[in-house]
């Protein structure tokens, strides 16, 4: 399957989806002005994954800050992760950022099958 | 040329640390919180404060560029509205301006009163209500900026409705993040 790798930048967040080093991760700072278009590939390698997985997934999100477009589309990322089965997400918060924490426990509390695992860094 | 004196007294006098007047972009969204945060670090303010500053920021820039060109730009200037950052002592005051059609006033100001009338857990739930059924706008917009400014500053917004002419109104929003209880 293809690797998405992308570097991330003052307003987009740095992406790794490899499915044969087991590696999914979204970092840093999320505010594309369009978040959908910025978006679209990664939910579109989704749904090919979601046709074969691997037996267990650990997604990563390690974000330091997200506007209020990219939440949407990080939801829509958890909710095609809810149907695949064998992943979990563990969501990375800085120790002094309760707002982030409470983010993760939010978007965890919308998706009904994905396990939540908070780690403060 | 007095009136560069009088600005520039205003901007002292109501301790202001950052006014942009003009076009908006997300190049210039990008500048101007740039600007700001280097602002901040040279104050060596705390990461939680700035984190809520940077945050509501995002949201009001990001606001102007969605819907700043939805309005008849011949009578009123291309895409422009007006951004300014205060410190205070005890508090960072975050306002913005810009023309929006006559038609949006009504909808947009029920819209900020509800938003006012709702306490922590109720901006919660309407946070969720919105993300989990909303659909993004054809601007890219959530729908959600309004909630999540009242929910980093945990203070009410203000908001006014100036108008202009028969077309268009100035909306001003403030916002104030407060320095001492994070």
């Amino acid at each position: 399957m293809e690797i998405i790798n992308l570097e991330g930048t003052e307003d987009t967040p740095k992406i790794i989806l490899d499915k044969d080093k087991a590696l999914f991760e979204i970092s840093g700072r999320s505010l594309p002005e369009d978040a959908a278009e910025f978006y679209a590939p990664i939910l579109e390698w989704l749904d090919k994954y979601q046709a074969a997985p691997n037996p267990e997934t650990n997604f990563l999100f390690k974000l330091e800050y997200f506007n209020t477009a990219s939440s949407k589309l990080i939801l829509d990322i958890l909710s095609k992760l809810d149907n695949i089965a064998g992943t979990r997400v563990t969501w990375y918060y800085h120790e002094d950022d309760e707002d982030m924490e409470e983010a993760g426990e939010e978007f965890s509390e919308l998706v009904e099958n994905v396990p939540f695992e908070f780690k403060s860094y | 040329m007095k009136y560069i004196y009088d600005l520039h007294r205003i901007m002292l006098r109501q301790n202001l640390i950052l006014v942009y007047e003009g076009e908006f972009t997300q190049e210039i969204t990008k500048s101007v919180l740039a600007m700001a945060e280097r602002n901040m670090d040279a104050f060596g303010e705390e990461a939680s404060i700035k984190r809520k500053v940077f945050n509501v920021m995002v949201e009001c820039l990001q606001n102007i560029c969605k819907h700043a060109e939805s309005y008849d730009t011949e009578s009123y200037g291309k895409n422009s509205a007006i951004f300014m950052i205060g410190k205070h002592n005890n508090e960072y005051i975050i306002t913005s301006g810009n023309a929006i059609p006559q038609d949006r006033v009504e909808d947009l100001s029920a819209r900020l009163a509800h938003i006012n009338s709702l306490d922590k857990e109720g901006l919660k739930e309407l946070y969720k209500e919105i993300i989990k059924n909303g659909e993004l706008s054809s601007k890219g917009g959530a729908g959600l900026g309004f909630i999540d400014m009242a929910r980093k500053s945990g203070q009410k917004l203000r908001y006014d409705f100036e108008p202009i002419n028969d077309a268009l109104s100035f909306f001003s929003l403030r916002t104030t993040i407060s320095r001492s209880n994070g």
